[in-house]
């Protein structure tokens, strides 16, 4: 039975895993098409049907590509920079409960790599070390821009990280726990945190801004100051990492703020169309899921140039 | 399992600790300090104090040494730059220091630490509050006023001159 658990706990992890990756991969390509039908022009539309195939072709692009590591720079802390910024990037998923659970020949098994019971603390302490993937990538490039960015982008990360957590603080009064899931749990039907904490809810969605560096809070990658920010002397796929952790940082905070303020893989008034629990944690999971999508799309929002519309 | 993810986290950090202080580069030397935070984290963990661990990582490993690398690159400190200190006040600071060694290590060496018991809920988080709010009460107020006044320092440092 053992064996059992271990099976199901991997094929979670796995699931999680590969799905911050599409959903990650295929941001970039939504970001791009909705732009580009804001500012009257086509978007990506080559790769298989309306460009659907154009992040696998880019993947491709940046894997191809040749890699450049710049003589004078470090080039052990070099490679280490997006390693640490994409590991940072996929480890916070481990705490969020993405479904109540599924019972399989008659064990319970919740959809959660882990319940730690400082799950809060523990996305925290996640998102504060993701800050060195970005300095040091940013110090080894021996690049007084690359360091510039790196310099701004993680003064920016560890200021924004102070007034996040204190808006997860009154969350953590008011909730009385710091484990994800029972906060998940104490917002069964309407009873959603961002009712009872509308004011934290707002702190900490333009902290999650600043945090993954998007529009408003996109000064470490400014081109017109700065050529490209931390990662200018980055190419191939380590660039690619530095972005890929950018989008699916931008995920896991949507997820983060769906499961503590907008109820979780709670669905409400499905519990009297539905009786089987299996299906019910399946469709709660799915909830959860578009709830992510919409929270994605709101990080995503601000960065298309509204005042680029064709009007 | 337990006693060798011991003896691999002890190794870590003293192996780093070690490289903070013969590292040439003063930004290896942060990277090192950051390494041993981690391993020490790890020995939480493994003592059951997960409250702990995690606030060690966000508070030292988070935020102060970001703050360190953060000068250290600022002022991009290397070898060259490095004031010469006197041969004297090296070896002064390396008798002072195995002084200082000899003195720990005897006063540990017969010392009775207390064995916290089976209890694995010890350092939980509920523990941890209670403990925290109703035996000690009182420091607890007054470091949080310790606190205040600093918040009040930086601030009044940070702050321009007024004429």
């Amino acid at each position: 039975m053992l064996s059992l658990g271990i099976i199901v706990k991997i094929v979670i992890i796995v699931d999680v895993f590969a799905i911050s990756l599409v959903v990650a991969m295929y941001a970039t390509y939504a970001e791009r098409k909705v732009a580009a039908f804001m500012q009257d022009r086509l978007g990506p539309n080559r790769a298989g049907p309306f460009g659907i195939l154009q992040p696998v072709a880019d993947g491709v692009k940046m894997f191809m590509k040749e890699e450049i590591i710049p003589n004078v720079s470090n080039k052990f802390l070099f490679i280490l920079g997006p390693c640490i910024a994409m590991m940072t990037a996929c480890m916070t998923s481990a705490v969020i409960p993405w479904g109540k659970g599924l019972t399989i020949s008659g064990q319970f098994f919740p959809i959660q790599a882990t319940d730690i019971n400082i799950g809060i603390l523990y996305i925290f302490g996640v998102v504060s070390i993701g800050v060195y993937g970005i300095m040091i990538g940013g110090w080894a490039s021996n690049n007084k821009y690359s360091l510039i960015g790196a310099l701004r982008a993680s003064s920016q990360m560890i200021s924004y990280e102070i007034a996040m957590g204190l808006s997860i603080i009154a969350l953590v009064m008011t909730t009385g726990t710091l484990s994800v899931r029972e906060i998940t749990e104490q917002q069964v039907g309407w009873h959603w945190n961002v009712f009872y904490q509308p004011l934290g809810f707002l702190i900490f969605i333009i902290c999650a801004f600043a945090e993954t560096n998007r529009a408003p809070f996109d000064l470490p990658e400014c081109e017109t100051e700065l050529v490209g920010g931390y990662h200018t002397e980055y190419s191939s796929m380590k660039l690619g990492f530095y972005l890929f952790a950018e989008y699916i940082n931008m995920f896991i905070s949507s997820a983060v703020m769906s499961t503590l303020y907008f109820g979780g893989y709670n669905m409400p008034l499905i519990g009297r169309f539905v009786h089987d629990p299996n299906m019910l944690s399946i469709l709660g999971s799915v909830f959860l899921f578009g709830k992510n999508l919409l929270l994605h799309l709101l990080l995503h929002v601000d960065s298309l140039d509204i005042t680029a519309l064709p009007l | 399992m337990t006693l060798s993810v011991f003896y691999f986290l002890a190794f870590l950090s003293i192996l780093s600790a070690l490289m903070v202080v013969i590292s040439k580069n003063p930004v290896h030397s942060v990277l090192y300090l950051i390494i041993c935070f981690f391993s020490i984290a790890g020995h939480y963990v493994l003592l059951n104090a997960q409250f702990l661990a995690a606030v060690h990582v966000i508070v030292y490993a988070g935020a102060i040494m970001v703050l360190f690398l953060y000068v250290i690159m600022m002022l991009n400190l290397n070898a060259d730059v490095e004031p010469h200190k006197a041969k004297w006040l090296k070896v002064a600071a390396t008798v002072s220091g195995g002084l200082l060694m000899i003195v720990m290590v005897g006063a540990l060496r017969q010392s009775e630490l207390p064995v916290a018991g089976a209890d694995s809920s010890i350092g939980s988080i509920n523990n941890l509050g209670l403990v925290l709010f109703r035996q000690f009460a009182l420091p607890f107020e007054i470091s949080s006023i310790l606190f205040l006044a600093t918040m009040v320092g930086a601030v009044m440092l940070g702050k321009k001159e007024i004429h």
